[in-house]
């Protein structure tokens, strides 16, 4: 067991798989000779040289459709985007390509790429680059999206996404990046769609996944205080959605509250609802509530930034609100 | 000489290295010197203050665009009144020099009341609708076929004040398919449309080489039916004569114009960047020898119109006004929390007036402002 930053398993993920497999690249602006713009990629291109780790020119459409391409053929792309914000101009190529070239070629071609980057706010960096892109993914089937919050889940999912024949989504955090944790030696791939309860509790289940999940253990932590006993389940998997830990948890619970970044129309918050009304609805004893972004664009000022985003004040109302309803 | 193809593969330079002007070009009024000698000094000590200011932790983020002042202040003054601006990072402050206040523009970089755009955008995305300069996008491109739109629009309405809509883009930019649609569509429809293209040697760490295996970047707008023109950058005479012939050719129907600038970031790419860790300080070196301001200035040294006495008092007066702007704006309180829901759309919906009765019930940051 050593104790590892988020971007360091991260990278040891990725440089394990490369070691592994000689069909394995990284691709991306700024990964090579400038290290990563956040340091995930730090050291890559001197171990790897200047075939398997690739400075771009900047062009997102560009280089997904070049790793979408040399996929079809083989080769097992990783592509970064330096912020998943940037996807947004390879938005096509990942729609109408990586997620339906097995679908649409009736199985004859198949596309095993990985697209990564760090996702969701950073600190005070605009609407236009705190985008929560996970929502807008895990609408399309045919893609994998995962949005680990942990050091060990970062390595193992990580590894497995690689591994995966279908195109994987991987969703980082600028804010998770310098997060420690304790991660086994030699893990071995962990299996995609399982979520996991990163805390057990009695009275109230937070469904959440990334650096929500970091915020609702605090939360979760604060409340225990007050003799409210709150169980926190972290996803790690947007699609596959792992329903049954979900609905086993609220079945012990009977509440559930969904947090997350991004906005509250539609979206992770919404599925997770559905799910647990449809699957567990006997056993609720308050309505499912979530707390998201507000229903707004993400202001530049860092006093109005705090408002909009989903925060530790926010979560615990929140979770009291489901609480008390159940019991007055 | 807009016909002139070659132009997208020579260099058109008007101040030669002695400080003196080439005889063969236009000559530029005295007036429109001394202004563009002000403006350029003016963005070189607000910059600086700027980046001061980020070091201090008083502003959170901010893109200089040092060693490349010529290139916006040449478009400042070229500009009329009903032109349109859509710049891309390093070409805010060409509203500047049109007109906009220096506390306002101050004010957004430091994203309180002060800023017409409510704290809403990160510093360095500055505009104004009073000078007719939109916001550059974060996500690099777009601003280029928009740029191209409004320059349609114009053209479609019959506008009697002739504007011309002028978009930029850096070079690495050009790797972005917006760009390549908006030259598709400027020549096509050929609309008076301005297109320039700071050519600063870097895309981060990315050299221009490394961005593309064409010989000049000004040489992809004739592919599009687009007249180009690769120009010195740093060389303020002649951005201005260029630019001017541009706007002109632009004003009288004649189409569209591609400018690709050759200049230097002489600075960090913004200030979460470190440009020693991928180029040599010989190579700044190099550049900051065909410093802009200097070239500027030796000249004006030449013509008799600017001395040390004379430097000084301006550098002196500018200061001044500088931190008088950044004194007020630091004075001014953040931006009403209620704020927050206006202009998402053009009425407030049900659904953000119930967030909004939401958040009001809950305390407000000691700053917020009424
Ligand atoms: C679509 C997109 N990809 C990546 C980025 C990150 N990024 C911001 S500025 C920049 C480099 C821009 O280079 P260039 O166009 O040459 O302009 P310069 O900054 O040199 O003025 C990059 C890669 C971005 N903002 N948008």
């Amino acid at each position: 067991m050593r104790t590892l930053r988020y971007r360091e398993a991260l990278r040891e993920a990725m440089i394990e798989e490369m070691e592994r497999d000689d069909r394995v690249f990284l691709m991306g602006e700024e990964v090579g000779h400038y290290q990563g713009a956040y340091k995930v990629s730090e050291g890559m291109l001197e171990k790897f040289g200047e075939r398997r780790v690739i400075d771009t020119p900047i062009a997102e459409s560009g280089f997904a459709g070049i790793g979408v391409g040399a996929a079809m053929v083989g080769l097992r792309p990783i592509i970064e985007f330096m912020t998943w914000n940037f996807s947004a101009v390879a938005f096509d190529q990942i729609l109408n390509s990586a997620a339906k070239i097995r679908q649409m070629s009736g199985g004859q071609f198949s596309c095993p790429i990985v697209f990564r980057g760090p996702n969701a706010s950073a600190k005070q960096v605009g609407s236009q680059h705190s985008h929560a892109m996970e929502h807008f993914y895990a609408h399309v089937p045919g893609l994998k999206v995962l949005a680990p919050s942990f050091p060990a889940d970062v390595k193992g999912l990580m590894k497995a996404a690689i591994r995966d024949d279908n195109p994987v989504l991987f969703m980082e955090s600028e804010t998770l990046y310098s997060v420690k944790g304790e991660v086994p030696d030699n893990l071995e791939p962990m299996e995609i769609g399982k979520a996991n309860v990163v805390r057990e509790g009695t009275d109230c289940t937070i469904v959440t996944y990334s650096r929500m999940t970091h915020v609702s253990l605090e939360v979760a932590e604060e409340l225990a205080k007050e003799g409210i006993s709150v169980e926190v389940v972290d996803l790690r998997s947007l699609r596959p959605l792992d329903e049954e830990t979900v609905i086993r948890s609220v079945k012990k619970t009977h509440r559930c509250v969904v947090v997350h970044e991004g906005w509250p129309y539609g979206g992770v918050g919404a599925e997770v609802s559905d799910r647990v009304q449809r699957l567990a609805f006997d056993y609720l004893d308050a309505p499912i509530l979530r707390v998201t972004n507000l229903d707004v664009p993400m202001p530049y000022n860092a006093k109005l930034e705090q408002h909009v985003m989903p925060n530790k004040e926010r979560v615990l109302a929140t979770v009291k609100r489901a609480v008390s309803r159940g019991r007055s | 000489m807009s016909d002139d193809l070659a132009r997208d593969l020579g260099l058109f330079r008007v101040l030669e290295d002695d400080g003196s002007a080439r005889k063969d070009r236009p000559a530029v009024p005295t007036a429109i010197l001394l202004r563009g000698y002000r403006e350029m000094r003016r963005l070189r000590l607000i910059d600086a203050k700027m980046i001061l200011l980020q070091r201090q932790g008083r502003v959170g983020f901010y893109g200089a665009c040092t060693g490349q002042e010529a290139v916006p202040i040449a478009t400042g003054l070229v500009l009329g009144e009903h032109d349109w601006v859509f710049p891309a990072l390093r070409e805010q402050s060409v509203m500047l020099v049109r007109g906009f206040s220096l506390v306002q523009f101050v004010a957004q970089v430091y994203g309180n009341a002060g800023d017409v755009q409510k704290g809403r955008q990160m510093p360095s995305h500055h505009s104004g609708r009073t000078v007719n300069q939109v916001s550059w996008s974060s996500c690099i491109g777009p601003q280029v076929p928009q740029a191209v739109g409004a320059a349609w629009a114009m053209k479609l309405r019959k506008d009697p004040n002739r504007p011309v809509s002028i978009g930029f883009l850096g070079d690495g930019a050009t790797s972005q398919p917006d760009f390549h649609s908006a030259m598709t569509f400027a020549g096509l429809y050929k609309v008076p449309a301005v297109i320039v293209c700071q050519n600063n040697h870097w895309s981060i760490s990315v050299p221009t080489h490394k961005q593309t295996a064409s010989k000049t970047i000004a040489v992809k707008g004739r592919a599009y039916g687009v007249p180009s023109v690769r120009v010195d950058g740093n060389d303020l005479l002649a951005m201005y004569t260029v630019l001017s012939e541009a706007t002109q050719r632009a004003r009288d129907g004649h189409g569209p114009t591609f400018v690709e600038a050759l200049t230097y970031r002489i600075g960090a790419h913004s200030t979460s960047d470190d440009p020693t860790r991928y180029r040599s300080e010989d190579e700044v070196e190099a550049w900051r020898k065909k410093d802009p301001l200097d070239r500027l200035r030796k000249h004006l040294v030449h013509l008799g119109l600017v001395d040390d006495a004379s430097d000084a008092a301006l550098e002196a007066e500018l200061t001044d006004a500088i931190n008088a702007a950044v004194k007020k704006v630091e004075e001014l309180p953040l931006p009403d929390r209620d704020t927050l829901f206006d202009d998402v759309y053009a009425e407030l919906p049900w659904n953000l007036r119930e967030q909004r009765e939401e958040l009001r019930a809950s305390p407000k940051a000691p700053a917020h402002g009424a």
